[in-house]
Parts: structure tokens; sequence; C-alpha cells
């Protein structure tokens, strides 16, 4: 089979499911053979999952981390996007703040946790804060860069045709640049369902972060650790594929490369 | 012999004027002087092509009349009135890349209509989609049009807003040869369905002998206007009569002085 060739729709399914199959089989034999007694196999990690259903604790976690993600990646885009198309569109004012921007975005958002304590307390508050910071920076970034790749050629039609500054920023320079807007918008994501795991292990009591750090602390339950693991992967992925579909949408496809 | 060609007529005020217009750039401190005493009359609803050798300023030229820029020297006027930035009477059509992508062939067309109401906005959308023939692709998006389809879409957008001059920038630089042979075509019609002012910049001698009553040949930079030709047949051209032959052998003459200047 050549790389041009388009597979078959079971292949489309089978391969994946195949792999997905064999890492099983590799960890439960992995268990088996080492008789570890620390690392569950996928056996108990699946009896420990029904058990966390069972007492209903996982939708309360899985509903508290995707609160804490929506207000924070929320406030991040509320933010960041106004703000980000204006630097991007005074690009003498973008040069003053830009050094700082940049001195602060290499830091981790793992970084403020004293500092989020300090401010808020523990909570949802220093929690929703590190998710702001962490959606916060990818989301700037990537509108700036986003108007100041407008192609001049477009500005220079709306000009052409009338429009005032304000009318060329929302009808000419927002939808060129939505399609950057939108990749920065889906890293911010999936970075702030990185960083509420890690938030949630030191400031609340609630959440997959917190359902993570309390299965080992209170009985080094490593079943329910690997559970959570899994559910933290599986809900990571469903938000990425959902905000992929967005990018399908017919007036930011022409950004996209996936013709299909 | 030139100059004495150059000059307006009396009496007649004419469409555009340029009169000794030059244009310096001073880009850090590196000044390039691009156009220098241009003088160019154009009357209304004439079509003139623009030629000369490439990075010679015909853009820059295009630039100053549609108000992008602003002469260093020299005034620009239309009908009468200093140009003094862009107008949607006047609308400039870039060599390729200037529709929206995310904006369908409607979108494009209704660009510059937003002031119209629905009615007169859906009319007009539907006029120009039909002189550019574009129907059936009303709900396409830029990116499924082939090249010679979206630069008639940007040519339709152009109109819609009913311009009484067209600047077009190459509009068919980027179109391979079977193409733009079927757009010069398509725009001659349109010109005629519509008749508007056309001021066409190309470096193709062929393109402008077929399309312009004038052709005005503008040396290296900085650029003056060597020669204005006037293409005295009737459309539609016979590209194979002897005199479009020696109108288009005396371009190419006129061409090459310019380079050798």
């Amino acid at each position: 089979m050549n790389s041009l060739a388009k597979p078959a729709v079971w292949e489309k399914y089978f391969w994946p499911l195949l792999a997905a199959g064999l890492l099983l089989a590799v960890w439960y034999y992995s268990v088996v053979w080492t008789a570890t007694k620390v690392f569950p196999s996928p056996v108990s990690v699946e009896k420990g999952l029904a058990g966390l259903l069972q007492k209903h604790v996982l939708w309360a976690d899985i509903g508290d981390s995707l609160r804490r993600v929506a207000l924070g990646f929320g406030a991040a885009a509320v933010v960041g996007i106004p703000l980000g198309l204006t630097l991007g569109w005074y690009p003498a004012l973008n040069q003053v703040v830009n050094p700082a921007l940049q001195i602060l975005r290499p830091i981790s958002p793992l970084a403020w946790i004293p500092v989020a304590i300090v401010f808020f307390g523990v909570g949802d508050r220093p929690a929703v804060f590190l998710i702001f910071l962490s959606a916060f920076f990818p989301i700037l970034v990537a509108c700036i860069s986003g108007v100041s790749n407008v192609p001049a050629i477009f500005r220079r039609a709306g000009r052409n045709f009338g429009l005032s500054s304000a009318q060329i920023l929302t009808r000419v320079v927002f939808p060129a640049a939505l399609p950057q807007i939108l990749i920065g918008l889906r890293i911010a994501l999936g970075v702030a369902w990185l960083v509420v795991v890690a938030a949630e292990m030191i400031a609340v009591d609630s959440g997959l972060g917190f359902l993570v750090i309390d299965s080992r602390n209170s009985g080094k339950r490593y079943d329910l650790v690997v559970a959570a693991m899994l559910v933290i992967g599986l809900i990571g992925l469903a938000l990425d594929l959902g905000f992929r579909r967005l990018e399908t949408i017919r007036s930011v496809r022409w950004g996209f490369r996936h013709e299909s | 012999m030139a100059t004495e060609t150059l000059k307006p007529p009396p009496g007649s005020p004419g469409k555009l004027r340029m009169e000794h217009v030059s244009m310096v750039f001073d880009r850090d401190g590196k000044v390039t002087p691009v156009l220098d005493d241009i003088n160019l009359n154009v009357s209304d609803g004439e079509f003139v092509a623009v030629v000369g050798p490439s990075g010679c300023g015909k853009s820059t030229l295009l630039n100053l009349m549609g108000g992008f820029l602003s002469p260093t020297g020299g005034s620009i006027s239309i009908d009468g009135q200093t140009v003094s930035g862009p107008d949607p009477r006047r609308i400039l059509v870039f060599q390729e890349r200037g529709v929206f992508p995310w904006l369908t062939v409607e979108g494009n067309i209704g660009f510059g209509l937003s002031k119209l109401s629905r009615a007169e906005r859906e009319q007009r959308i539907a006029h120009y989609v039909q002189l550019v023939r574009l129907q059936g692709f009303e709900h396409t998006y830029p990116s499924d049009l082939s090249g010679g389809m979206k630069q008639r879409l940007q040519v339709a957008r152009a109109l819609a807003v009913n311009p009484d001059i067209l600047y077009l920038d190459e509009p068919f630089g980027a179109l391979d040869s079977v193409t733009r042979l079927i757009m010069r075509g398509e725009l001659l019609r349109i010109w005629q369905t519509e008749r508007r002012t056309i001021i066409f910049v190309t470096h193709d001698v062929d393109e402008a002998v077929q399309l312009a009553d004038r052709v005005v040949v503008l040396s290296s930079r900085p650029a003056k206007i060597e020669n204005i030709l006037t293409i005295d047949i009737a459309h539609p051209r016979n590209i194979s009569s002897p005199r479009y032959l020696q109108l288009r052998d005396e371009l190419l003459s006129k061409i090459g002085l310019a380079y050798t200047v």
C-alpha cells in the first residue's frame, strides 16, 4: 500500500483499534509478568472506574474540572481576543508591550501557584486564575500575529470601498485573522486542560486533578489514579475534536489545510 | 514630439488629469525617485493601458490615481477635484488574492453595498453575478474558484459599487495564457456593456493593443511618459490584421527604446 492509496473504511478504524488493543495487552502483561503490587492492571483500572461511576463522584469531578476550564478559558478569550486585536492593529503599541509579554509568556502557569494562592486563597478562584493565565498567552499571541499577518491588500480593498477604521477591523481584519485566532484558541484549550489537573492538585478538593492526588493520598489507590488519568485523556481528546469542528465552518475553512 | 501629444486638448477638462506628477520614495533615508513629471489626461469612458519595464512604477502610478499614495509633486484631479484618498467611486483591482476568502461570491460582490437596502443589494449582486458569468456559484467560496473566476469576481465586486473609474493592476498577470485570452474578451465585453473609464496596467504588449484606446508607454525608473500610442482599430479587433500588427510592432519598438534609455 503506498501513501497515496486511500484506506478502506474498515482500515480507518481497524488499525487504530488494533494499536490501542496492543498497548492494553503490553500494559496487562507487563503488570502480570513483573508481578508488581503497586501499578494496577487494565482490569483493576476498569473495576476502579466502574466503582467511581457507581459512587457518582466521577461525574461531579468531571463537571468541576470542566467548569473551571470553561471559566478560565472563557475569561482568557474575552480578555485576550480584544487585546490581541488591538495590539495587532497598533504595531507601535505592540512594540511597547511586547518585551513584557515575552518575559511573562515562558513562565509556566505552575510557577504562579504560590502567587495564585496569595492572591486568591484556596478554592475555585486560584485554579481558574491559573487556567486563565495558561490560556491567555496563546490566545493573545495568535491574535496579534493573526492581525499583523492580514495581507495589506485586504485592508486597502476595505479602504477603497469606503470603510471606516472600525469597519475595516470588524469586516476585514477580524475575519481575515479568524483562522489563526481559532488555532490559538485550540492550543489554549489544550493547555488549559493540562493546567486544570495541576491546579486541582493544590487548591481545591474536587475535580479530576484532585481525584488523582486524592486517590494516591487516601490509601494508594493506583487503580483510581490511572482511571482518572484515562478519563482526563479522553476528555482532552473530546475537547480537541470538538474544537476542530469549528475549523470546518465555511467562512474559516480557507485558512486551514485539510482539503477533502 | 511626445510632449505635444500629452497636453490636454484645450476646452476639454477630461475625466482624470495628472499634471507634472512626480513621486519620490524616502525609505530609511534612501531616496528613490519613481515617477518624474507625468502628464496625462484621460477622458470619460476611455480605456487606457499603461505599459513599461517591470519595476518602473506602473503600480505606483495606479496607487497615486487611486488615492492610496499622495504624489510628492504635481497634482491629480478627477472631475476637477483633487484626489485626496481612496474613494468607492474608483476601485482598484489587484493582480491576485484580492477577493475576500471568508466571503462567498455573493458576499464579495455585496461587500461594498452595505448602505443599500436588502432588495437593492440582492438585485445588484444578481446583476453582476450574471455580468461576469458566475451564475450557479453565488454561494461558492473563492477557494473553490479558478484563478480566472476569482479575477472576474474581483471585477464584479468593483463594478457593483458603481465606480466611474476602474484601475486594473495587471489583473490577468497571474493567469495561464489561455485564461488570459478569455479574460481579455470578457473584460472588453464588460467594458462595452458598462461603459466605465479603465486604466489598465500590464506588461503584456498584446493585451494593451488588443484592449486599449490609448497605450501609455513608461520609461524605466524614474519613469516618464515615453510615448502615448492611439490604437485606432474598432472592436472586435482582428489580431492578425496589418494595422494591428503595425501598431503592435510600433509599441514593441517603443518599449524596446524605453528599455535601452
